[in-house]
């Protein structure tokens, strides 16, 4: 089996638990909703396998490196940790209905991998990213973005949300309580800010490795201080001016948007990060 | 006096304004929103460029507000000195003003706000109030720093607590920003960034600085003992296959001895005396030969010596990536040669090191203001190895920032105050539990932490 073929197959299954999700809220079962985090917890362990062989297939080829090198890599990197962080929450959390509006996002992540503008070959090492920075880096960078990207999951259902439908018996009415969804967001973007902080740091020393600085206001590193400082202004917010609630999940959609400029926005701008 | 209290006025004023969280908020967005600018309007490319991207008007505007070079601007740099100004002042404020109450001599507790706590566990047992005094006081004193035990109306309070020092977390992050500025203001002040190319078997002993483009002297010698470049494909027609590395062998000649010899490659540099040395690119050139002059302007087709094709000149690009490596400063110039295809070809600016091969001539391009000068050299190639030089002794400041900004994150938002009070009360000959506890931040992970002392409690007798 090859990786490519694994990828197909979660690209499925990460699908087939977004549909149980969706039946298990609509329809106020919790069977299906146990079989969608099944579901997920296959696709999580198939997205590693399929991780870890396109790794060895990588090193079969004699250009062996860490599949984080480029778009499709990362996409597929992106939605095995979103999978994750979303059965984190799942567990720890006990809520399972979160998955509505996360397990959309590794779903999108593999199918865009999928889409044949994405170069799905495994290409060799250009000499700038041959460091074993680029491990910590992109790790940190994505397990941060997972983060981020879960709580703006759940800030748009808070937004969606309307204080009438706690008294309801519809389906609006089966989503956690305001509290839990506000707790929620922060936890993540806790969560998310310390890794993006990881993320910028490992960054910047493998900056200061190979170029001699360790910050050149490249149009992706800038993007990421400016999801950083939005986050950090969230935080503040919250934590000393008591924001809570619709006003933090305004913030962590902006944050959000931030995010997803960073990650895909960026290629637009010129400069050393953009996939090419 | 007057006059004194007056400036004492003013101080308390400036103070006051400083302790605002409002005003971290403005200056937080603030950086956000003005470093959206840089990203969007290149940064320090030639002012020609600009000139002719955004035309006369937003030209000498964007300049005036220094949009070019904004980072490095004196409005973004006072942004930064508010920020420091404002964390310093927040932090000393809040810390004189919480130290007491987070480091008091007697832990207080009190308890009309633990039995107001939604997150309390009750139960009913039939041991005696003093036997679950024992046992508890066994369990919490093994499990919290702080324990203390008060004698009640009808039995016992219980108070333990942990986790005092973490409300500090915060701080060491404030301290990693403080660290990062400052880090950040060495390395500007006393360090420096430039570049140097080298042909193959020569030396240099200056270099040329990044921003000014003046000369600066090492204090040392470098030279390059040799250049190698090697590609993924050895197939030597295929024009399009990816460099694997770029690899010069260096020795650093202080004295006329030679001190280090090291082979660099990209994310391997030299260091030597607070200086580093990168590979940063590469390329071919002639260190003499016969040389021919032209000049032309930009989009101009001009004739090769010798009859042997036209070189027009298309665009200048300040960064510009090229198989991996970002080139500095070149042109985009198609060349058309006699017979046979047009072709595109990059020609690195200054004419001192770079060029770029073509045939039977090396071009280089200079920029005289009004025209660009094109000088032809004959060849006699030889590869030259492209450095970048830094000095930066910021760098261990910044470092450190680095080490407190994860670990203060990571005190900040996922270690806490934990405050447990556990009252035990007789009632017609059985005790009444009660397990309540307090976080000032955490009251989801106090509840978790309330519910797991209360659940093993239960199983003591």
């Amino acid at each position: 089996m090859t990786s490519s073929k694994i990828f197909s197959i979660i690209t499925f299954l990460y699908g087939l638990a977004l549909v149980l999700y969706i039946i298990s809220w609509v329809f106020k079962k919790s069977f299906p909703g146990k079989l969608a985090v099944a579901a997920t917890i296959a696709g999580a362990t198939g997205n590693l396998a399929g991780v870890i062989l396109r790794w060895i297939e990588s090193y079969q080829m004699g250009i062996g490196h860490a599949p984080l090198s480029n778009l499709y890599e990362s996409l597929i990197f992106f939605a095995m940790t979103i999978a994750i962080v979303h059965l984190f929450i799942a567990f720890k959390y006990k809520q399972r209905i979160i998955g509505v509006v996360s397990s959309p996002i590794p779903f999108l992540a593999m199918a865009y991998a999928s889409l044949p503008k994405v170069n799905d070959s495994i290409q060799p090492l250009i000499p700038a990213l041959q460091s074993n920075w680029l491990i910590a880096h992109v790790m940190a960078c994505f397990i941060g973005y997972s983060a981020f990207a879960i709580a703006f999951g759940i800030s748009i259902i808070f937004l969606l949300k309307s204080p009438d439908d706690e008294q309801q018996t519809g389906i609006m009415a089966r989503i956690p309580d305001f509290d839990t969804l506000d707790d929620l967001t922060h936890q993540m973007v806790m969560f998310g800010f310390l890794f993006l902080s990881i993320g910028i740091i490992t960054g910047a020393v493998w900056a200061n490795q190979a170029w001699g600085r360790y910050w050149g206001w490249d149009p992706k590193e800038t993007w990421s201080l400016i999801t950083w400082l939005i986050y950090a202004t969230m935080l503040h917010a919250r934590l000393m001016r008591g924001w809570q609630g619709k006003r933090i999940a305004v913030l962590s959609c902006i944050g959000f948007f931030a995010v997803i400029f960073t990650y895909f926005g960026v290629n637009l701008l010129p400069g050393l990060h953009s996939y090419q | 006096m007057t006059k004194l209290s007056n400036s004492d006025g003013f101080t308390n004023t400036l103070w006051k304004f400083f302790t605002s969280v409002k005003l971290s908020v403005f200056i937080l967005l603030s950086l956000a929103m003005t470093s959206i600018i840089g990203t969007l309007i290149p940064q320090n490319e030639n002012p020609m460029l600009y000139l002719k991207k955004y035309g006369e008007f937003r030209f000498s505007l964007f300049k005036s507000l220094d949009l070019f070079d904004m980072y490095h601007s004196w409005w973004f740099r006072f942004l930064l000195c508010m920020l420091t100004v404002n964390i310093i002042v927040c932090s000393i404020n809040r810390l004189t003003a919480t130290w007491k109450i987070i480091f008091p001599k007697t832990p207080k507790f009190n308890i009309n706000r633990f039995r107001k706590m939604k997150n309390r566990q009750e139960w009913t047992s039939t041991s005696t109030p003093e036997t679950l005094k024992t046992a508890y006081e066994t369990y919490l004193k093994k499990r919290f720093k702080t324990f203390l035990v008060e004698p009640a109306e009808n039995g016992y309070r219980l108070f333990a607590e942990k986790g005092r020092w973490t409300r500090l977390g915060v701080y060491v992050v404030h301290l990693s920003i403080i660290f990062l500025i400052i880090g950040g203001l060495v390395g500007s002040i006393f360090g420096f960034d430039g570049y140097v190319n080298i042909p193959e078997h020569e030396s240099i002993s200056s270099i040329f600085l990044q921003n000014s483009k003046l000369k600066k002297e090492l204090g040392f010698e470098i030279r390059c003992n040799d250049f190698n470049i090697s590609f993924y494909d050895s197939d030597m027609r295929n024009r399009n296959r990816m460099p694997k590395e770029y690899r010069s062998d260096l020795s650093i000649i202080k004295n006329n001895k030679e001190v280090i010899k090291k082979e660099i490659i990209v994310n391997d540099p030299l260091r030597y005396a607070g200086i580093n040395i990168f590979q940063s690119s590469y390329g071919q050139t002639k260190a003499s030969g016969l040389k021919y002059e032209k000049q032309a302007k930009m989009g101009q087709s001009i004739d090769m010596p010798g009859n042997t094709g036209t070189l027009k000149i298309e665009d200048f690009k300040s960064h510009f990536p090229y198989r991996g490596i970002t080139l500095d400063n070149v042109y985009i110039c198609v060349f058309t040669p006699k017979e046979g295809e047009p072709e595109h070809i990059l020609i690195p600016e200054n004419s001192r090191f770079d060029a770029m091969r073509n045939g039977d001539f090396i071009i280089s391009i200079e920029n005289l203001g009004n025209h660009l000068k094109i000088t032809f050299t004959e060849t006699g190639l030889k590869y030259y190895t492209g450095l970048q030089v830094t000095k930066d002794p910021g760098v261990p400041i910044v470092y450190t920032g680095f080490i407190f900004l994860i670990i203060g994150c990571y005190i900040t938002f996922f270690m806490f105050h934990k405050k447990i009070c556990v009252e035990l009360t007789t009632a017609g000959g059985k005790t009444n539990v009660m397990v309540s506890g307090i976080s000032e931040k955490n009251r989801p992970g106090m509840l978790s932490v309330t519910r797991r002392v209360a659940n093993q409690l239960k199983h003591l007798k």
